[in-house]
């Protein structure tokens, strides 16, 4: 009896069919999308988390182990964003497909990051020894990473590996046409000064030439105070700035309160795809930003 | 473009000659050329003010896209395209072949602990009513203490084994004492997803039981797990078990332990005394809530245990978490409830570990329950509210009709992810004379590795 059920249970296990879809497990929403874009029908994506969630702070929850467990090609950002629960996952499911090697594929670790801290010291708040993992918004990154990505699913299923040459060269053309018209759309908010909620926007400012003099959050990950909030104000007052940046999970009071103190506008950006209506995909996410910015700096 | 300039200002220098001035042409000329100069000038500026390629691809310079993705990419070959595109980038800082001899080292997290603590009765003449203080069970010392600091090392051996090691630093009586609370070596790529555990290690039944204390949402174990598993059994043994291919969590699993330590004793069956069974399952409830529900069973053939047990003796565990957060987002707000079931049935005899002529039969059935709620308000405070009770067995050494109960309320702020404080008034009714009071207040860091924890 006991015989019976193990071969049955490997028969099940070992019975993937060849025609099935790769299944793609996404930290973030931004990498989901990104593997629709190159993978369409030959992949299906499972996202881990919502544009409203702060993937710095989730939880290794029981669905995400199921989801880790059937993957076939996990896509996540890196750069230490999810050593809070990744490598919790990771281990429960217990998928060496998606472990380590060709399945297991962090965006951040394609790309060189900004922000590399020279000292590691947690009294300088939650500090990413890696650099900064927010690689999403800067649309040069975000080809490269494409690029990695595609030769990855290439690898893993080479059995479509045409069709994956092919999706990354349409998206890569239309990537190319999109930054061109970002770069021309987003040219007034060059040298504009901002004030962020979090470090997260460290690629969207260098890319666009935006001016960060200050940050809602003291140190990474560490609340606004009241006290740091009101140095914000005589910053926001007397250098000039433009609007406040928030990503669409975060707290929206603190940018909110020093917007009504200040007279500098409060924008909410999505920062991932599906932070907002117009955010369907990563097109989609780059013109909201975008539009969003130029509405605030008028 | 610096070389065009200087000559540019060279020329200009020598154009200004006085012997020329007069002439109109010559002036025109003049004029032109400096305003060509104030142009590169301003040029220069803006090349200057501009971001390095590297850093970020400043929009306006090249028209090549690709080579301006292949300058941020770590990929050799890709950064290498990129020079060749875009020589004024310069190579990725990726991959540099600096050697560190402690880069190997295994993650090492330590938590430190401390605490005050005050109990209206005393706790060295504590008693709990049906339930003799086995294992760490029972009320942790009065006054300032350390409770229980703990250093964790933990990584990959290699491609197929995940290796952790966790020692405990506590004092009891006034003396430290180091123990090893876990110690064990994992597989990482067996097929189907199938995980082997061997060593030293916390059983998987339970929610509890597997977490390792500093997890945990109140300042002390709850009832039945001080009753029947002496605050949390870990014991050396190996571990089997199985996530299922569902898109509902399944998790099954087994373990054969050696039973030395509560509830077991003894070392039976010649050092395999203990087997257990486990099974959890989870999943989610839209998008905001998340569930986890399991039930266990421990049977251990105990010989001569920590209450002067032995025969045989089964435990049965049913469990469930309900968290729910607005958003998902469970760091920010929310509620999470919990509550564990346990039933006990011994069959052997029992000698009284005071005086080994006093035997006589131990045969029955007991039961445990706890029920907690924690609201999380915000990322740095949470509060809670703990119910739990214990039913003594009806016969046998500790027969009691007297069924413990404690109401808890905890009160927790945290810094950040890394540091808390927290403060617990708890009341326990005991036994039939003794009502004990109790106002914890504790502090709990961690440093080193960023742990990353389980639901």
């Amino acid at each position: 009896m006991k015989k019976q059920i193990l071969t049955f249970l490997l028969l099940c296990a070992a019975s993937t069919p060849a025609f099935a879809k790769i299944e793609v497990f996404a930290c973030e929403p931004e990498w989901g999308a990104m593997a629709t874009e190159l993978g369409g029908p030959n992949v299906e994506v499972s996202v881990a988390t919502s544009a409203l969630q702060d993937v710095h702070q989730i939880e290794a929850k029981p669905s995400l182990i199921a989801k880790v467990r059937k993957a076939d090609f996990l896509a996540c950002t890196g750069a230490e964003l999810e050593v809070g629960w990744l490598p919790q996952l990771l281990r429960q499911a217990g998928n060496q497909k998606v472990a380590s090697g060709d399945g297991y594929f962090l965006a951040a670790s394609q790309v060189t990051t900004l922000d590399k801290p020279s000292t590691l010291d947690r009294a300088a708040g939650d500090v990413h020894p890696q650099g900064n993992p927010h690689v999403q918004l800067d649309p040069y990154r975000m080809l490269a990473i494409a690029k990695a990505m595609s030769a990855r699913l290439q690898k893993i299923d080479p059995a479509n590996a045409a069709t994956y040459q092919a999706r990354y060269a349409d998206f890569s053309k239309r990537w190319a046409t999109a930054i061109k018209r970002w770069e021309a759309k987003a040219a007034p908010l060059k040298g504009k000064k901002v004030i962020v909620h979090h470090i997260s926007w460290v690629y969207l400012n260098k890319w666009l030439g935006l001016v960060q003099v200050g940050a809602l959050e003291p140190k990474p990950g560490v609340p606004p105070t009241s006290g740091h909030l009101a140095e914000l104000i005589s910053i926001a007052k007397t250098q000039g700035v433009s609007f406040i940046i928030s990503a669409a999970y975060q707290d929206s009071k603190p940018s909110a309160w020093l917007s009504e103190r200040t007279g500098v506008p409060a924008v909410v950006l999505p920062f991932s795809v599906g932070g907002d209506a117009q955010s369907k995909d990563l097109f989609g996410m780059y013109d909201s930003t975008i539009d969003k910015m130029l509405a605030a700096a008028k | 473009m610096k070389r065009s300039l200087l000559s540019l200002c060279l020329l200009a220098a020598l154009s200004a000659s006085p012997a020329n001035a007069a002439d109109p042409a010559l002036e025109a000329r003049l004029k032109a050329l400096e305003a060509q100069v104030a142009t590169l000038q301003a040029q220069i500026a803006e090349l200057k003010s501009a971001p390095k390629p590297v850093d970020s691809p400043a929009p306006a310079p090249t028209d090549d896209v690709e080579a301006m993705a292949a300058a941020v990419s770590a990929n050799p070959e890709d950064a290498a395209a990129a020079v060749a595109a875009a020589p004024e980038a310069a190579t990725s800082d990726s991959g540099s072949g600096t050697s560190n001899p402690n880069s190997m080292n295994p993650a090492i997290s330590i938590i430190l602990n401390g605490q005050y603590a005050h109990h209206s009765i005393n706790p060295d003449d504590f008693q709990r009513a049906g339930f003799p203080l086995a294992g760490e069970a029972g009320p942790g010392p009065q006054g300032f203490s350390l409770g229980e600091s703990e250093i964790s090392f933990a990584s990959n051996i290699d491609e197929k084994f995940y290796g952790q090691l966790s020692l405990s630093i506590g004092s009891e009586d006034g003396e430290d004492h180091l123990g090893l609370e876990e110690a064990y070596i994992e597989t990482t790529s067996l097929p189907n997803s199938f995980a082997i555990r061997a060593g030293r290690f916390f059983s998987n039944v339970g929610y509890l039981n597997n977490h390792h204390a500093h997890t945990d949402n109140f300042f002390d174990r709850p009832l039945p797990y001080q009753a029947f598993l002496g605050n949390q059994y870990g014991d050396d043994g190996v571990q089997l078990r199985w996530v299922a291919p569902t898109d509902t969590y399944v998790e099954l699993g087994g373990e054969v332990l050696r039973g030395e330590n509560y509830p077991s004793g003894g070392a039976a069956h010649a050092g395999a005394g203990v087997k257990t069974l486990f099974a959890h399952f989870g999943g989610d409830v839209g998008g905001e809530s998340s569930w986890l529900a399991g039930v266990s069973a421990l049977d251990s053939h105990t010989e001569g245990g920590e209450d002067g047990f032995s025969g045989h003796a089964r435990l049965y565990i049913a469990d469930g978490t309900w968290k729910w957060a607005p958003d998902g987002n469970t760091k920010d707000g929310g509620i999470t409830v919990r509550g564990e079931y346990f039933l006990e049935h011994r069959d052997g005899e029992w000698t009284n570990p005071d005086d080994i002529l006093e035997t006589q039969l131990w045969d029955g059935t007991r039961r445990g329950a706890y029920l907690e709620g924690v609201w999380r308000i915000n990322r740095q405070w949470d509060a809670g509210y703990r119910y739990d009770r214990l039913w003594a067995g009806d016969e046998g050494p500790y027969a009691s009709d007297f069924d413990p109960d404690r109401h808890s309320v905890e009160l927790t702020w945290r810094n950040s992810e890394f540091s808390l404080l927290r403060l617990q008034l708890s009341r326990e009714r005991a036994n039939e004379e003794d009502t004990d009071s109790a106002v914890s207040l504790q502090y709990q860091t961690s440093l080193g590795a960023h742990g990353a924890h389980k639901f």
